[in-house]
């Protein structure tokens, strides 16, 4: 049997953007402040993935002028993951509790 | 198996790879594995991407080698520019780099959203409207992310003020607003160039709206940015039927505005305060004359005084990092945890350039957490403490905040440094803080100030004390 990609219309999409936005909210509902900045930086990672979003709009130009955009598109798409990514893990690295001795 | 059902069954272990590791992230303990679990979910994605290939619409067939080869240049240069410019950045300027990736998400967004007006590619009023949303949204986070970034990294330092700013602010929204109704209005058939002039306007106000924001409160901005990316991210999503961009750009969305409103909380300030009042704008005049006068101390004496003292606390501003001393000081640390004095750090939330931004600058230095601790929690015992060291802080400890009711400051939750028995101010000079207000803790009774570059300073400490314990050990 062939499958197809189900349509999100109407009332799927909005119980998934609910149901996400419930869980947006638990997750840094009881985070410490010292991780504020590590996090805010890592949700911003986490919204790179719009670069995909991006790939299948380029994929799919059709004209110069699309394509321009969607070169543009995927471009600062990748740098939004790419930089998101690198800059988080670099400050996450760096916290260490007190008995593990650092060399 | 069909390239549809492996790129569907990639997005689902992308969205809860990216779920489960911001649930990681929330803890110190596991903090470091939440970001590389949420990585693996990025990669999954985007390769399972490149199956769009094999499955293009009609028109865009004749163009598919051409468009391949853009993708793969544009993820290159993208990921390639991404990875070397965060690899080296310096952690005093993380905040402004957060935002300008920030930015380009947005603007990511912002292009799907053209690509789809332009292509006239939308149909159903719905999706038309989420389209024009996010095209919005995403365009305003990029060019006001762009501002954030210029003026965090200091390329722009006027901050633009005048009256009635804020209604000619309103106005521009207002056009943009008309503009993109006009479109829905229209079912998208409309011309190339209003279309243009809807996206320009958008960028327009992003930077309006920016400009009058200062310094101080820019963390705030950013935090809203994020949200506003992700949301944007989520509506384009819906419109190009991709749940893994609904789902991951919803909870960014909601995540990034609580977080937000935490942060200005943290700063007693509300959000619609930050955006629109101009802060600091008259804070010279409401000042009375500060009785007192600053009594300047020797850098060694204050050194020795705390190498004999049983509990010191430090308060540490965004000051030291700019001074790269934060290194010096943990040395200085060390050598008074060797002589049995207790130390602790006070960390304002707003410490830094943005909350927990003073925690990393610490860690990056090796100081180990669990001598960090946050402003509720070690507020109380200030008054236990012989001294109490400021570094490179300013408004964070004005008592002002507390009792003077006239100053812009007041009401801002603040470390009582002032009830330690003995108080040390490292400064450069005699200047004021970021939101120009006078400081009432310099001229107190139990303050010292200690003048100097803040690693200058600590090295004359270090050696100080160093001079007195050398003969003996």
């Amino acid at each position: 049997m062939e499958y197809t990609t189900t349509l999100l219309t109407g009332f799927v999409a909005l119980y998934i953007f609910m149901l996400a936005a419930f869980t947006g909210f638990e997750i840094i509902g009881r985070v410490p402040s010292i991780l504020h900045t590590p996090l805010m930086s890592g949700s911003n990672f986490v919204h790179g993935i719009v670069v995909v979003g991006a790939l299948w709009a380029l994929v799919n130009a059709s004209t110069p002028l699309e394509q321009a955009i969607g070169f543009f598109g995927v471009l600062l798409g990748a740098g939004n993951a790419a930089g998101g990514y690198v800059v988080t893990e670099r400050m996450l690295d760096m916290f260490k509790p007190s008995d593990k001795k650092k060399t | 198996m069909n390239a549809a059902l492996i790129i569907d069954t990639a997005y689902f272990v992308a969205a809860f790879l990216f779920i489960y590791g911001l649930k990681r992230m929330s803890s110190p303990v596991t903090a470091r594995s939440g970001i590389v679990v949420a990585g693996w979910g990025m990669v999954v994605a985007v390769v399972a991407s490149f199956l769009y290939t094999l499955d293009v619409n009609e028109a865009a067939r004749p163009h598919l080698a051409t468009n391949i080869l853009l993708a793969a240049v544009a993820l290159g240069l993208g990921l390639g520019w991404a990875w070397w410019s965060g690899r080296r950045v310096a952690m005093t300027a993380m905040p402004q780099m957060v935002a300008l990736y920030n930015g380009m998400g947005g603007g990511a967004a912002a292009a799907i959203a053209a690509i789809e007006l332009y292509g006239y590619k939308t149909h159903g009023m719905v999706v038309l409207t989420l389209a024009v949303l996010g095209g919005l949204i995403g365009s305003v986070s990029l060019s006001g992310s762009l501002i954030a970034w210029a003026k965090l990294d200091g390329r722009i330092n006027k901050t633009l003020r005048m009256p009635g700013l804020q209604a000619i602010n309103g106005l521009f929204l207002l056009a943009t607003a008309g503009l993109g109704v006009w479109i829905i209005a229209n079912g998208g058939k409309i011309g190339h160039l209003e279309i243009t002039v809807f996206f320009v306007l958008a960028l327009l106000y992003g930077v309006m709206m920016t400009m009058p924001i200062g310094g101080a409160d820019m963390p705030v901005v950013i935090s809203l940015y994020n949200a506003f990316t992700g949301l944007a991210v989520g509506f384009e999503g819906y419109v190009i039927n991709n749940p893994a961009l609904m789902i991951a750009g919803m909870v960014v969305g909601s995540a990034g505005t609580l977080l937000t409103l935490l942060m200005a909380k943290a700063m007693n300030r509300s959000v619609s305060n930050v955006l629109f009042s101009n802060f600091g704008a008259a804070g010279d005049q409401q000042q009375g004359e500060i009785a007192g006068s600053m009594k300047p101390v020797d850098a060694g004496d204050a050194g020795i005084n705390m190498r004999y003292a049983s509990k010191v606390i430090i308060a540490p501003g965004y000051g030291l990092a700019v001074a790269q001393a934060q290194h010096k000081l943990y040395e200085f640390v060390k050598i008074l945890e060797a002589a049995d004095v207790e130390v602790k750090f006070a960390i304002h939330p707003v410490a830094g350039r943005m909350p927990g931004h003073m925690n990393v600058l610490l860690a990056e230095a090796g100081v180990p957490y669990d001598i960090i601790h946050d402003m509720e929690d070690i507020n109380g015992e200030f008054k236990e403490a012989d001294v109490a060291i400021v570094i490179g802080a300013n408004d964070t400890v004005n008592p002002a905040a507390r009792t003077n009711k006239s100053s812009p400051i007041y009401g801002m939750p603040i470390l009582n440094v002032d009830l330690a028995k003995q108080v040390y101010v490292v400064k450069r000079g005699q200047g004021k803080g970021y939101s120009g207000v006078e400081n009432e803790l310099f001229f107190a009774d139990n303050t010292n100030m200690v003048y100097g570059d803040a690693q200058k300073v600590l090295v004359a400490m270090i050696q100080a004390v160093k001079s007195l314990d050398g003969g003996g050990h």
